[in-house]
């Protein structure tokens, strides 16, 4: 029972990496293909460009808990699929320091007369990423990553029917995810034909990874039986038919452009797939290990769930604050009227001396502590001096008048080396 | 029951042949050498640049929030720079040492868990901040900036537990060579051995960051262009590194001691030490030719002195253990002392400034001066570098001290020279992206404080007003 509940907070991960990720390398996909609209190429690429740029590190973080908490919780399992999937996932990490790095350089790269090339690598990365990804998943699925290290076949591991189907779903759906929301955001910013335009190529992809997504029920019958099995009979079918239902309400929202109901319904619809994959497999993570043998033991999957419950209340409303503020394009930083503070709280009375006697005996107390004592409690206390120490000499020497906020001799040089 | 299945799935890790250990290691070395720079300003620049803030709190003064302002652009963007990076990092421990992960993962992975909930927490927050400008009201702006600091010091911290438990290990019992009955909360927390890296790493993270943010504005004093924006500047950040670096060796004083104590074979080769020796010296520079330093110079009696604040004492030689259990002597060795060397430098050169800052009330004048504020930023990043060299290289052969070898971590799949390759290339394309970036962003003109700073948008001149979503 306990070895259940990690899993279930990494098929949680696995969902919003995929929903929330899954948009950003989707709006990757836009900026390769940007054709085919009424509005010109180039400002296709500008708005799929600045799509995620306040959320994005934070929808990342979701690969990362999902990685951490299964090499906690099932280490076996993490290094058996880790070394025999090594060539893709080494793939979906570079792809991941490419699409990175695009962030890294967002602000910047907008006036860049050489913005296009730059930005053409960056957009390969979002389409290589979740294909990359996705085989993976088809591999685990299919059952090809035996126990041990890199005992599976390390190339038809991952190039085989069903890895390259999900592959080619995982894009598929990126995109998608991506159009929804690139409509909605045009919306909010009142570019009538920009969201037309994501709106058709929406639907598109919707149709798209439906029908690879009916086609793989028939890849999957032939490729793994057992997976077809699984998603074909009880638990799992509940949820492909979850997943299907989900899939065409989300179609009927974004023909009736109605984006907001849309997004939470295609939320829904992967959500579903994913725990349909879970049914299909349950009770085996891998071939030949079932969740009870692949879990840690009972005090670290205790101490999971401690540290995922805990995260967990002061995450969810981190994330509420963020996302609510972003939905809502106040992290846009176009807004003219910047606060400007009313006046300044001058008259503090001059703590100098006083905290300049405090930086000296911390100093000396703390270097005694640290250098002379060998207890622990001795150095911790010797820590804290020395941290009180900097801090008060910190606060001294940054703030000197002389030499910086001096006021009004603006362009003063201040030294005579140099005329 | 479980227990035995356990282990003999992870017996089926053992015993692997993997041709290139070398190239895997030196793959994973590379990979932390991009990313530890990048800790140095999760951990250190969000303090400065919420401080420059306060002080437009406090004074009202515009020129600080234009400061702080434009310091948190370079902050963001180092922040998704070192998401990155950090991915890289986990992706790695599972590429590259399966057998590691799927031994111990259960006793030390939560470390990384509670790591995972920081860097989020940070994600979150940075994005608020940032993005948050010219949109939240100033007080509520500064307040949103504080889970950023907080976040980076504990995500580092939660690390450097890992570290200190793969160096010191304990909270598992070894069984079939995997560890099982492990107790995750106690190995990583209850090991003394852990708060020294802390401090050491946390303490190198404002030398580093300091310096290298002092680094262009020392720059532009030598080109003749030194207003009040760069004097401030230079001020704020150079405080920071020239206090954390004169308390840098004292800390070090520390570490060095723990290290003499919990793993004297380490010590043995950060000084080249090859027999057991009572009163030993220490010798500056030279090489270990496999039996002695040569070519160095000797100060009697002064490694037993620092080692064990004793003179006489008497320190482990790397003969005690088999050949096959000592690390590489003149890494280990000759970049500790590139770590103590260019650490003696900054501190005198933090010393030199906090002098003329307080007995005199300004900024040092001398050209020499800023000529080494320059060159300090990089030397610092070196010794951060060489630092992590000694302590991780120092380990070897173990991956886990004691307990397990890097060479029956490693993995078993094949083309790790391939992907060591495609990595370098990755990695100096990043570079050079990061470079341009930086440049680009110290060119843009400043927004001149108190006159149009009001209403400036940061919008690149080339974007059209009515699609002008910045960024």
């Amino acid at each position: 029972m306990l070895a259940d509940v990690p899993i279930i907070f990494i098929l949680v991960g696995l969902t919003a990496y995929t929903v929330l990720a899954g948009a950003d390398f989707g709006a990757g996909f836009w900026i390769l293909f940007p054709g085919g609209g009424r509005t010109s190429p180039a400002a296709t690429r500008d708005h799929a460009r600045h799509a995620m740029g306040p959320v994005w590190e934070a929808n990342h973080v979701w690969l990362i808990f999902v990685l951490v908490v299964c090499w906690t919780a099932y280490p076996v399992a993490f290094g058996s699929i880790m070394s025999t999937l090594s060539t893709p996932l080494f793939v979906a990490a570079i792809g991941i320091i490419l699409r990175g790095t695009s962030y890294a350089l967002r602000g910047q790269l907008d006036a860049a007369p050489q913005r296009r090339h730059i930005e053409s690598i960056f957009a390969l990365s979002s389409v290589l990423t979740p294909f990359a990804l996705g085989t993976v998943v088809g591999g685990i699925a299919s059952g090809r990553v035996p126990v041990g290290n890199a005992r599976g076949d390390l190339v038809a591991s991952w190039l085989n029917p069903t890895s390259l189907l999900i592959g080619a779903l995982a894009i598929a759906t990126s995109a998608y995810l991506a159009a929804v929301y690139l409509a909605a955001d045009a919306r909010r910013l009142g570019e009538h034909t920009q969201e037309l335009d994501f709106r058709a190529r929406a639907l598109w992809a919707a149709i798209v990874a439906g029908a690879l997504a009916l086609a793989g029920l028939v890849v999957v019958r032939d490729d793994a039986r057992p997976l077809f099995d699984g998603l074909t009979s009880g638990g799992g079918l509940a949820m492909v038919c979850a997943s299907a239902a989900a899939g065409l309400l989300t179609v009927a929202y974004v023909w009736a452009s109605r984006f907001g109901p849309a997004r939470v319904s295609a939320a829904l619809a992967v959500a579903a797939i994913v725990g349909g994959w879970a049914f299909a497999q349950q009770p085996r993570v891998l071939a030949g290990l079932t969740i009870d043998q692949a879990a840690a033991g009972r005090a670290t999957l205790i101490a999971v769930v401690i540290v995922t419950v805990v995260g967990a209340t002061i995450l969810i409303p981190s994330l509420a604050l963020l996302f609510s503020l972003f939905l809502r394009g106040h992290l846009d930083a176009h807004v003219v009227e910047a606060r400007v503070l009313d006046v300044p709280g001058a008259g503090a009375p001059d703590r100098t001396r006083l905290l300049g006697a405090l930086a000296l005996a911390s100093l000396v107390v703390g270097a005694g502590l640290v250098v002379l004592a060998d207890s622990g409690w001795a150095h911790a206390v010797g820590v804290m001096c020395l941290g009180a120490f900097a801090a008060s000499a910190f606060g001294l020497s940054a703030t000197i008048p002389g030499g910086q906020a001096d006021g009004g001799k603006d362009s003063r040089p201040e030294s005579p080396g140099f005329r | 029951m479980i227990a035995t299945i356990l282990t003999s799935a992870a017996a089926a890790f053992a015993a692997v042949e993997q041709h290139y250990l070398l190239q895997a290691r030196q793959m994973q070395a590379l990979s932390f050498a991009v990313h530890i720079p990048l800790v140095c300003f999760g951990i250190a620049f969000p303090a400065l640049v919420l401080f420059a803030e306060w002080r437009y709190l406090k004074t009202g003064d515009p020129l600080f929030r234009t400061l702080a302002r434009r310091w948190s652009k370079v902050m963001i963007a180092l922040f998704a720079v070192g998401v990155v990076t950090g991915t890289i990092l986990s992706f790695e421990f599972g590429l590259l040492w399966p057998g590691f992960m799927a031994a111990f993962g259960s006793v030390f992975g939560l470390g990384f868990a509670l790591e995972g909930f920081s860097f989020f927490v940070e994600a979150i927050f940075i994005a608020i901040y940032v993005y948050g400008w010219d949109r939240l009201p100033p007080r509520l702006h500064f307040l949103s900036g504080i889970p950023v600091a907080i976040a980076g010091v504990t995500g580092s911290l939660f690390v450097i537990s890992v570290n200190g438990w793969m160096n010191h290990p304990g909270g598992f019992v070894l069984e079939n060579g995997a560890a099982v009955d492990a107790r995750p909360w106690s190995a990583l927390f209850g090991n003394a051995y852990f708060w020294h890296e802390f401090v050491h790493m946390y303490v190198a993270a404002y030398i580093v960051a300091g310096f290298l943010v002092a680094g262009p504005y020392a720059w532009s004093f030598l080109r003749g262009r030194f207003h009040r924006y760069e004097r401030t500047a230079l001020a704020i950040a150079l405080s920071a590194a020239a206090i954390a670096s004169l308390l840098q060796p004292l800390i070090g004083d520390w570490a060095a001691r723990e290290v003499a104590k919990q793993q004297p074979v380490k010590l043995a080769a950060m000084e080249g030490l090859a027999r057991t020796t009572a009163g030993a010296s220490e010798h500056l520079l030279g090489w270990y030719d496999g039996d002695k330093v040569v070519y160095g110079i000797a100060i009697p009696r002064l490694l037993s002195l620092l080692a064990f604040h004793n003179p006489n004492a008497t320190v482990q030689g790397l003969e005690t253990v088999p050949p096959a259990d000592r690390p590489p002597v003149n890494v280990v060795r000759i970049s500790f002392q590139t770590m103590v060397g260019i650490g003696t430098l900054l501190a005198f050169l933090g010393l030199v400034f906090l002098y003329v800052r307080f007995r005199k009330g300004r900024l040092p004048e001398s050209r020499w001066f800023y000529r080494a504020v320059v060159l300090a930023g990089p030397l610092s990043v070196v010794a951060l570098i060489a630092g992590w060299v000694t302590t991780e290289v120092g380990r070897q052969p173990w991956v886990v001290y004691g307990f397990m070898r890097t060479s029956e971590a490693v993995t078993g799949a094949h083309g790790i020279p391939i992907g060591y390759g495609t990595l370098v290339a990755v990695y100096l394309g990043l570079a050079g992206a990061v470079a341009w970036m930086l440049l680009r962003v110290s060119r843009a003109p400043l927004e001149v404080p108190g006159a149009a700073m009001s209403s400036a948008p940061d919008v690149p001149p080339s974007r059209s007003p009515e699609r002008s979503r910045a960024r």
